[in-house]
C-alpha cells in the first residue's frame, strides 16, 4: 500500500505541490485530473523520486511504512521499476532507439533481480505478451522504430509491469495516442488492475478518460488537491467550484450557429484527387513500392458551410489538407477553388486569398521573433497591404476577443489559448472565403477548447465563412459541424450529416470512432 | 559507388589547382642558367608540352593501376615514397587519435556525470584551455621542457623502425602535442552530447525502471551520444593526417604533410599531386568507414540505404 | 557561466582593441631592430621584452595582431558570405537535386584537409596574408553551409513558416524573413568558432611560411621565428603563444556565453 501524506515540493523557492495526500489502494484505479501546470505530473514525479534537480520536498511518500522521501538514489533506485512503475505521455520517444524492446524488458529484470540473459528474455516475453504484443509478430529483436506509437506505448507498459510493481504510475498514457488507439490502451490498463491487483495511479486532463475508467477521482488545481471523491459521486455532484467548472467545460456544446450552408456554386470542389509517395526500398535494386496517402477523393463545400474531415492518424488528412491549400501538389484529379484550379506554388495571390489556415500547436504557429501586429498582418502579402492596415488587425484582434495592445507584443507573452485567438485573426484578417482549421483545439485545455469553440461557432454565424474542421477527435467535431467526412486509408468511406454519422455510423472507420469517443457519465452523443 | 565519384572529382579538382601552380618545373630543375634546348627536351620528356586532357588521362590511368608517377626531383616512384613517409605519418596519426580519446572519454563522462556542478566546470575550463592552445606552440614547450631541459626525449628527427624503440620515443612528443587540442574538442563533444541525451525521454524510462543515474549514463546514455562522437572522430583522424604537417616541421619528422610541403617549394608536381590525392582519399575513406559505423550503431540507419 | 561572457568578451576587446590601436600608436616601430637590445627578458623599458633582433615584442604582438586578426574575420566573412545563402537554398530545396549537389559539393571541400586547401593555395597564388585568408574562407564554406542548413531544416517543418507559405510568400522571402532571423544566434556563435579557429590557422600557416611574409608582423611568424631562440631566451616563444592562448580562448568563452544566452530553451525556462 502506498500513499502521498502531505506533501509538498517547491522548485527554487517557488511553490508547486501544496499539501497533497492521495492514497492509492491495490486493485484500485485512483484518477488525478487537472488542467497543465497543476502540479499532476509533478506529484507523480515525487512518488518516483524523480523531482528535478533543485527541488525540495516536505511530507511523506509511504510504501509499506518506509518514507520514500527519506531514501537516498541508490535504495529509491532499487524500489523503482520493482515495486513502483511508471509509463509517460510521449511513446514515441520513451524507448531508447539502439535497443530492441526484449532488451529493453529485460533490463528491468537483470537489474533488480540479476537475473541471467536468456532467463529474463523468457519473462520480458510474456510481459510483451500480456500486453498484446504477440511473439509471432513482435518478436524481441525488434527496435522501437519498427512500431507504431501505440505499440510503442505497449512496450513501456511491458517495462513497467514487468517485475509486477505494486503501484503503476500512468501520466497522460493516452494523450498522443489517437483515439481508436486510446481505447485500446486504457482496456489494457484496466485489464492489468484487474488481473494482478496493482494499484494505478492515472493522471491525466481528459475529464472523460478518468469517467470511465477510475474508482475514485482526486482534482488538482494550483499545486493542490481541491476535491477528492468515488468518481460516480464526484461526477453527479461536483462539490468544488473548479470541478464544476471542469466538467461543464468538458460538457460544453457551443451554440450551433444558425447559418446554414449558402447556395450558389461551391467554394471548394475536390474531384477524384489523388497522392501518393514513393516508399524506401527495402533491398536496392527492389521495386519502388507507392503509398497512396489521398486515394481518388472527392467532395465539395458550399460557401458558409461546416464540414469536418475526421479520421485516424495517417489515414490521409493531413495530406489532402496540405493539397487544399497549395502546400503540396496534386498529383491525379483536380482541386478547384472558387471554381479556379489549386497548383502547389504557382497561384495567383487574389486566388490564394480565398483560403487560409489555423493549425494545431499554438507555440510553432509564430515567428517568435515578430510582433503580433506584423504577423497577423503577414496574409496582406497576398493582398497588398492597405493605408489602414494597423486599424484592421486591432479589429480582427478585437474580433477574437483581445485588446489592441496585444500588438506591440511578442508571442511568447500569450497563453495557448490566446495564440490560437491570434492564428484565428490572423485567418480573418483578409476576409478569406474558406478557413482550414487543422486539430486547430487539439492541444488546449477543456476550458480554453470550450471558449475558443464558441468563438468559432459565433464568428461563423457573423462572417459566412465556409470551415473545414480537421480532427481526430469525433467529440471536438460534433459541436461545430453540419455535415463530417470520415476518411480512412487514403479514401473518403462516409460523408452525411454530422448528427447521422455519429448515431449511425456506416463504415467501418466511422464505427471505430464513434466507439473510441470517451464518453462522460450520464452523457449520451 | 559515391566514394568512387568523390574519388574521380576530388582527382579532377587537386589536377586543376596544382595546373593552376605557375613555374614551370622543367626550367625549376635545371636552374636558370639553363639551355633554351635543354629546356625543351625536358619538357618534352616530361610530357609537359601535352594537352591538359592527355596529361591528366595519362596521371589517372597511372593511379588506377597502382602507379603514382615519377618524382621529378628525386627520380624515384612516387609511391614507394608515399609508403615511406605514410609510416610516420600513419602510426603518428593513430598515436594521437587513441591518447586523445583515452584522455577524453573519461573527462566526458565525468564532467557530464557532474553536470553543471563544480567537477564539470573544472573539466570545461580545462578544455576551454586546450582547445586554445596552437599545438605547434605546445609542441615548441614539450621540447624546451621534456628535450632540452629534462633531456628524457629527442628534441626532433625520426631514426627509422629498424629501431623501434628510438622510433616511438621521437613520436611521444609529436603524438602528446597532437592529442592535447583534439582531446579537448572530444571531450567537450561528447559531454554535450551526454547531456543532450541525459534530458532524452527514454532515459527517463530507465530511470523508472530502477536504473540508477550512473547506469543510466552508461547503459542508455552514452552509446545515444556516440553519432556525434563517432562524426567528430573520423574528422579528427583526417585532421591528424593532414594537419600534423606543422607537427612534422616542429620535430623534422620525415611524415606525408612534409612531403608535400616540399614537394610543392620544389615544384615537384607529380609528388604533390599524387601525394594530396592519396590523403583526400584516405579521408573519403575515413568518412565511408564512419557511415558504416553510425549503422553499427544506430539500427535505425540498417538497410537504409 | 555569465562570467565566461563577460571574461570572454573582455578577453576579445583587448585583442581587438591591441590591434585597433596598433595603427595609430605602439610603444616601439616593431620594425626597428637594436642590436644592442637583442633577447632582453620582459622589464621596464621593453615590458614583454625583446626578439633576436632587438625589436619590441609588445609592439609586434600589436602590430601582429591586425594581421592574426584581420586575416581571420576576413575568412569568417568568406565563409558566411558564401556558406549562408549556399545553407539556406539547400534547407529551402531539402531533398531536391540542389540540396544534394550543394551538400555533395561542401562534403568535397570537406574531403580536403584545411592545410592542404591552404598549401595549394599558397603554391599557386604565393604566399601571403591576403591567400591565407582566402585559403581559411574556403575551408570556412561548408561549415557554414552546413550549420545554416541544420539549423533552418528544422524551421521549415514548423507551422509558422506553412502559414507563410499560405500567405503566399516563396522560398527566398520565407528563408529572409523567418529562417535567417531564426537562426542568427546560432551563426553569431558559429562565426565566434571559425574566427578563433581562423586566429589559430593563420598562426599555423604563418608558422610554417604559408602566411604573412616579411616585413608584415603577424603572431605565427614570430613564433616560427623564436623557434631557435627558444633555449636561449623562452619568453620570445611563450609571450606570443600565452596571446594567441588568450585571445583563442576568449573569442571561444564568447562564443559559448552567446550561445547560452541566445538558447531558445534556456530563455524559455527563464521566463
Amino acid at each position: 500500500m502506498i500513499g502521498v501524506e502531505r506533501l509538498s515540493v517547491a522548485i527554487g523557492g517557488r511553490p508547486v505541490l501544496d499539501d497533497v495526500s492521495l492514497a492509492l489502494p491495490p486493485g484500485r484505479i485512483t484518477g488525478l485530473v487537472g488542467e497543465s501546470g497543476s502540479g499532476k505530473s509533478m506529484t507523480a514525479l515525487a512518488i518516483m523520486g524523480l523531482l528535478p534537480d533543485g527541488a525540495r520536498a516536505t511530507g511523506r511518500v509511504d510504501l509499506d511504512g518506509r518514507d520514500l522521501l527519506a531514501l537516498d538514489d541508490r535504495r529509491m533506485s532499487d524500489l523503482r521499476g520493482r515495486r513502483i512503475g511508471m509509463i509517460f505521455q510521449e511513446p514515441m520517444t520513451a524507448l531508447n532507439p539502439l535497443m530492441t524492446i526484449g532488451d529493453q524488458v529485460a533490463e528491468v529484470l537483470i537489474r533488480h533481480h540479476g537475473m541471467a540473459r536468456d532467463a529474463a528474455a523468457t519473462v520480458a516475453r510474456l510481459r510483451l505478451d500480456r500486453v498484446g504484443l504477440p511473439g509471432a509478430r513482435f518478436p524481441l529483436g525488434l527496435f522501437p522504430h519498427e512500431l507504431s506509437g501505440g505499440q510503442r506505448q505497449r512496450v513501456a507498459i511491458a517495462m513497467a509491469i514487468a517485475d509486477a510493481p505494486d503501484v503503476l504510475i500512468a501520466d497522460e498514457p493516452t494523450t498522443a495516442l489517437d483515439v481508436t488507439t486510446q481505447a485500446q490502451i486504457m482496456d489494457l490498463l484496466r485489464g492489468l488492475v484487474a488481473d494482478e491487483g496493482m494499484a494505478l495511479l492515472l493522471i491525466t486532463h481528459d475529464l472523460a478518460v478518468v469517467g470511465s475508467t477510475a474508482d475514485r477521482v482526486a482534482v488538482m488545481q494550483g499545486g493542490r488537491i481541491v476535491e477528492e471523491g468515488a468518481t460516480a459521486d464526484l461526477f453527479r455532484a461536483p462539490g468544488h467550484p473548479h470541478t464544476r467548472a471542469l466538467l461543464a467545460a468538458a460538457r460544453h456544446r457551443p451554440a450551433r450557429a444558425q447559418a446554414p450552408a449558402l447556395p450558389g456554386p461551391p467554394i471548394l470542389r475536390v474531384e477524384r484527387a489523388t497522392r501518393s509517395y514513393a516508399l524506401p526500398r527495402r533491398a536496392p535494386f527492389a521495386p519502388t513500392g507507392h503509398l497512396r496517402a489521398v486515394d481518388d477523393v472527392s467532395f465539395s463545400m458550399q460557401p458558409g458551410e461546416s464540414v469536418g474531415l475526421v479520421g485516424e492518424s495517417g489515414c490521409g488528412k493531413s495530406t489532402l489538407t496540405r493539397m487544399i491549400l497549395g502546400l503540396d501538389p496534386v498529383q491525379g484529379g483536380r482541386i478547384l477553388l472558387d471554381g479556379q484550379p489549386v497548383v502547389a506554388g504557382r497561384m495567383p495571390g487574389a486566388l490564394r486569398a480565398r483560403v487560409q489556415v489555423v493549425f494545431q500547436d499554438p507555440f510553432g504557429s509564430f515567428d517568435p521573433r515578430w510582433t503580433v501586429e506584423r504577423l497577423v498582418a503577414e496574409p496582406f502579402h497576398l493582398t497588398g497591404r492597405p493605408r489602414d492596415w494597423q486599424d484592421q488587425v486591432a479589429a480582427a484582434l478585437a474580433e477574437v476577443g483581445l485588446p489592441a495592445d496585444a500588438m506591440r507584443r511578442h508571442i511568447h507573452q500569450f497563453s495557448g489559448g490566446q495564440r490560437q485567438r491570434i492564428a484565428i485573426a490572423r485567418a480573418l484578417i483578409i476576409r478569406p472565403r474558406l478557413i482550414v482549421l487543422d486539430e486547430a483545439v487539439s492541444a488546449l485545455d477543456v476550458q480554453v477548447r470550450a471558449q475558443v469553440l464558441d468563438l468559432l461557432s459565433r464568428l461563423r454565424e457573423s462572417h459566412g465563412i465556409a470551415w473545414l474542421f480537421i480532427s481526430h477527435d469525433l467529440s471536438v467535431v460534433r459541436s461545430i459541424t453540419d455535415r463530417v467526412l470520415v476518411m480512412d486509408r487514403g479514401r473518403i468511406v462516409e460523408d452525411g450529416p454530422t448528427r447521422r454519422v455519429l448515431d449511425a455510423p456506416e463504415s467501418a472507420a466511422a464505427r471505430r470512432l464513434v466507439a473510441a469517443m470517451p464518453r462522460m457519465p450520464g452523457e449520451t452523443s | 559507388m559515391t566514394l568512387a565519384v568523390s574519388l574521380l572529382v576530388a582527382s579532377a579538382v587537386i589536377f586543376a589547382v596544382v595546373d593552376l601552380v605557375p613555374g614551370d618545373p622543367a626550367s625549376f630543375m635545371l636552374g636558370t642558367g639553363a639551355r633554351p634546348d635543354t629546356l625543351a627536351a625536358l619538357r618534352a620528356e616530361m610530357g609537359l608540352n601535352l594537352p591538359w586532357p592527355v596529361r591528366y588521362a595519362r596521371w589517372l590511368g597511372g593511379v588506377l593501376t597502382g602507379d603514382l608517377g615519377t618524382s621529378l626531383a628525386y627520380r624515384t616512384p612516387v609511391a614507394g615514397m608515399i609508403v615511406e613517409r605514410l609510416q610516420v605519418s600513419l602510426p603518428l596519426a593513430l598515436a594521437a587519435l587513441a591518447l586523445a580519446a583515452a584522455v577524453a572519454f573519461p573527462a566526458g563522462l565525468y564532467a557530464a556525470s557532474r553536470g553543471g556542478r563544480a567537477g564539470d566546470a573544472a573539466v570545461m575550463a580545462g578544455t576551454q584551455v586546450g582547445v586554445a592552445i596552437p599545438n605547434f606552440w605546445f609542441a615548441m614547450l614539450l621540447v624546451l621542457v621534456f628535450a632540452v631541459k629534462l633531456r628524457w626525449l629527442p628534441a626532433g628527427g625520426f631514426p627509422g623502425w629498424d629501431q623501434p624503440l628510438a622510433a616511438i620515443r621521437s613520436l611521444a612528443l609529436p603524438a602528446v602535442a597532437l592529442a592535447l587540442p583534439q582531446a579537448a574538442i572530444l571531450a567537450r563533444v561528447l559531454r554535450s552530447a551526454l547531456i543532450e541525451t541525459l534530458g532524452q525521454d527514454y532515459v527517463r524510462s530507465a530511470r523508472a525502471k530502477g536504473l540508477t543515474r550512473a547506469q543510466a549514463l552508461r547503459r542508455h546514455a552514452l552509446r545515444n551520444a556516440m553519432i556525434p562522437v563517432l562524426t567528430i572522430l573520423g574528422m579528427q583522424f583526417s585532421f591528424l593526417l593532414a594537419g600534423a604537417i606543422i607537427i612534422e616541421n616542429v620535430f623534422y619528422l620525415p611524415g606525408l604533410g612534409r612531403l608535400i610541403f616540399q614537394a610543392i617549394t620544389q615544384r615537384d608536381l607529380v609528388v604533390v599531386q599524387s601525394s594530396v590525392l592519396v590523403m583526400v582519399a584516405a579521408v573519403i575513406l575515413v568518412t565511408f568507414v564512419v557511415d558504416l559505423a553510425y549503422a553499427l550503431v544506430d539500427p535505425r540507419l540498417r538497410g537504409a540505404r | 557561466m555569465k562570467a565566461g561572457l563577460i571574461a570572454g568578451g573582455a578577453l576579445a576587446a583587448v585583442a581587438l582593441g591591441a590591434a585597433a590601436l596598433s595603427l595609430a600608436w605602439t610603444p616601439f616601430d616593431p620594425t626597428a631592430m637594436s642590436v644592442a637590445a637583442r633577447l632582453q627578458p620582459p622589464g621596464a623599458v621593453h615590458w614583454l621584452g625583446t626578439d633576436h633582433l632587438g625589436r619590441d615584442i609588445l609592439s609586434m604582438l600589436m602590430a601582429g595582431a591586425r594581421t592574426s586578426l584581420g586575416v581571420a574575420v576576413l575568412a569568417v566573412a568568406i565563409g558566411a558570405g558564401a556558406g549562408v545563402p549556399l545553407g539556406l537554398a539547400a534547407a529551402a530545396m531539402r531533398g531536391r537535386w540542389l540540396d544534394d549537389a550543394i551538400m555533395r559539393g561542401n562534403d568535397l571541400i570537406f574531403a580536403f584537409p584545411s592545410l592542404v586547401i591552404a598549401i595549394l593555395i599558397t603554391a599557386a597564388l604565393g604566399p601571403s596574408a591576403a591567400n591565407a585568408m582566402v585559403a581559411i574562407g574556403i575551408f570556412n564554406i561548408p561549415v557554414f553551409a552546413r550549420v545554416t542548413r541544420a539549423a533552418a531544416l528544422p524551421l521549415w517543418t514548423l507551422d509558422y513558416v506553412r502559414a507563410a507559405q499560405v500567405a503566399g510568400k516563396r522560398a527566398p522571402r520565407i528563408s529572409a524573413e523567418h529562417i535567417l532571423p531564426n537562426i542568427a544566434g546560432t551563426l553569431i556563435v558559429q562565426a565566434t568558432i571559425q574566427f578563433s579557429l581562423g586566429i589559430l590557422a593563420e598562426a599555423g600557416l604563418s608558422y610554417v611560411g604559408l602566411g604573412a611574409q616579411p616585413p608584415t608582423p603577424s603572431w605565427g611568424r614570430m613564433l616560427a621565428e623564436a623557434q631557435t631562440m627558444v633555449t636561449l631566451a623562452p619568453h620570445v616563444a611563450i609571450v606570443p603563444g600565452i596571446v594567441i592562448v588568450l585571445t583563442v580562448l576568449g573569442l571561444n568563452l564568447l562564443g559559448d556565453g552567446l550561445r547560452d544566452a541566445l538558447d531558445p530553451r534556456l530563455k524559455a525556462r527563464a521566463a
